[in-house]
């Protein structure tokens, strides 16, 4: 067999898993849950710093930016302006080209404002940075920020922190065959199995945070992702049996007594 | 004295302050931070140079966790 590469502009990475870092108990548990995710990299969100607490602990003692991949996110911003000087922003801090891009248009559905997000892509582009685009699961939408230069589609599999998996299949497939540069799921995964779905679909890659932060043990839920990936890669590979109708019996009916 | 916004907040600082000077004083790592005066965004090494002035809008911002 070929060897199963991934890559995402340019970058070689050996997990097909990305992990959040938020919602966690404390950066310990962050730390710990990263290292048996296996993912080589972590989303991180850029906020002020707390100047009134100075020994408050920091991300980056705990997630060494050297080893780790940080992918700084716009999680929070509400249109394209907010957006780009968050990233504008980490890319000072640390040099990060490689960025997610989310355009928020609803805070009870946390749903990607688009006319926002193609905006911001376009602008993102231009300036170098490296998008991976979380957006709708819309087939025309997400060809959109591929032709735009999005280093990756990253669509919902439904609402952030809903747990609820892939809710449209067809559509997520529709994307899958049609893109030529990464399809990461983002959003919505609640389980290990909704990623070996995704994986087993064809997805490259698969992002989460709420379904390990929030399980009642994290860590464990963190290797369980880990197995869950790789398991739904490799099935995809192995490209799995016809379904029939009706039953084949697996044993031969020759020499029957 | 100068009266500035940090963070949303208002303090007054002395005045010959340089931004490198509050990173400082704040006990902030430059290279886990990321500093933006009056809308705009200071590249690390000129953080030395740029004196505070009065009604100045600082924000300083670093990486957290988040999805």
């Amino acid at each position: 067999m070929k060897k199963d590469i991934f890559k995402i502009a340019n970058k070689f990475l050996k997990s097909r898993l990305i992990v959040g870092t938020g919602k966690y108990k404390n950066l310990r548990e962050t730390a710990n849950a990263v290292k048996a995710s296996g993912a080589d990299i972590v989303t991180v969100a850029v906020r002020r710093v707390n100047i009134l607490d100075k020994k408050k602990p920091l991300l980056m003692d705990y997630l060494n930016p050297k080893k780790i991949h940080y992918l700084p996110n716009t999680a929070g911003c509400y249109n394209s302006n907010e957006a780009l000087r968050t990233l504008r922003l980490a890319r000072e801090m640390g040099g990060w080209k490689m960025v997610k891009l989310e355009v928020l248009g609803d805070k009870k559905t946390l749903y990607p404002d688009m006319i926002e997000t193609i905006k911001s892509t376009k602008i993102l582009v231009k300036e170098g940075f490296k998008v991976l685009v979380y957006c709708t699961d819309d087939p025309l939408l997400a060809k959109k920020l591929e032709d735009l230069g999005a280093s990756a589609i990253m669509p919902l599999a439904s609402p952030i922190g809903s747990g609820l998996g892939i809710q449209n299949k067809m559509n997520i497939s529709l994307i899958i065959k049609q893109t030529k540069v990464p399809v990461i799921i983002d959003a919505g995964i609640g389980t290990a199995s909704d990623a070996t779905i995704a994986m087993e679909m064809g997805c490259d890659g698969v992002l989460v945070n709420s379904a390990i932060a929030n399980a009642k043990k994290p860590i464990i839920m963190a290797n369980a992702f880990k197995n869950a990936v790789v398991s739904g890669r490799l099935s995809f590979l192995a490209e799995r049996m016809e379904k029939k109708y009706f039953a084949t019996a697996s044993s031969p009916k020759k020499g029957i007594i | 004295m100068a009266k500035i916004q940090l963070n949303g907040k208002k303090i007054i600082i002395n005045q010959k302050v340089s931004l490198f000077d509050l990173l400082k004083k704040h006990k902030l790592d430059k290279k886990k931070v990321a500093v933006e005066l009056n809308g705009k965004i200071i590249p690390k090494q000129l953080l030395k140079k740029k004196m505070i002035l009065d009604k100045d809008k600082i924000e300083i911002v670093h990486f957290i966790g988040g999805g």
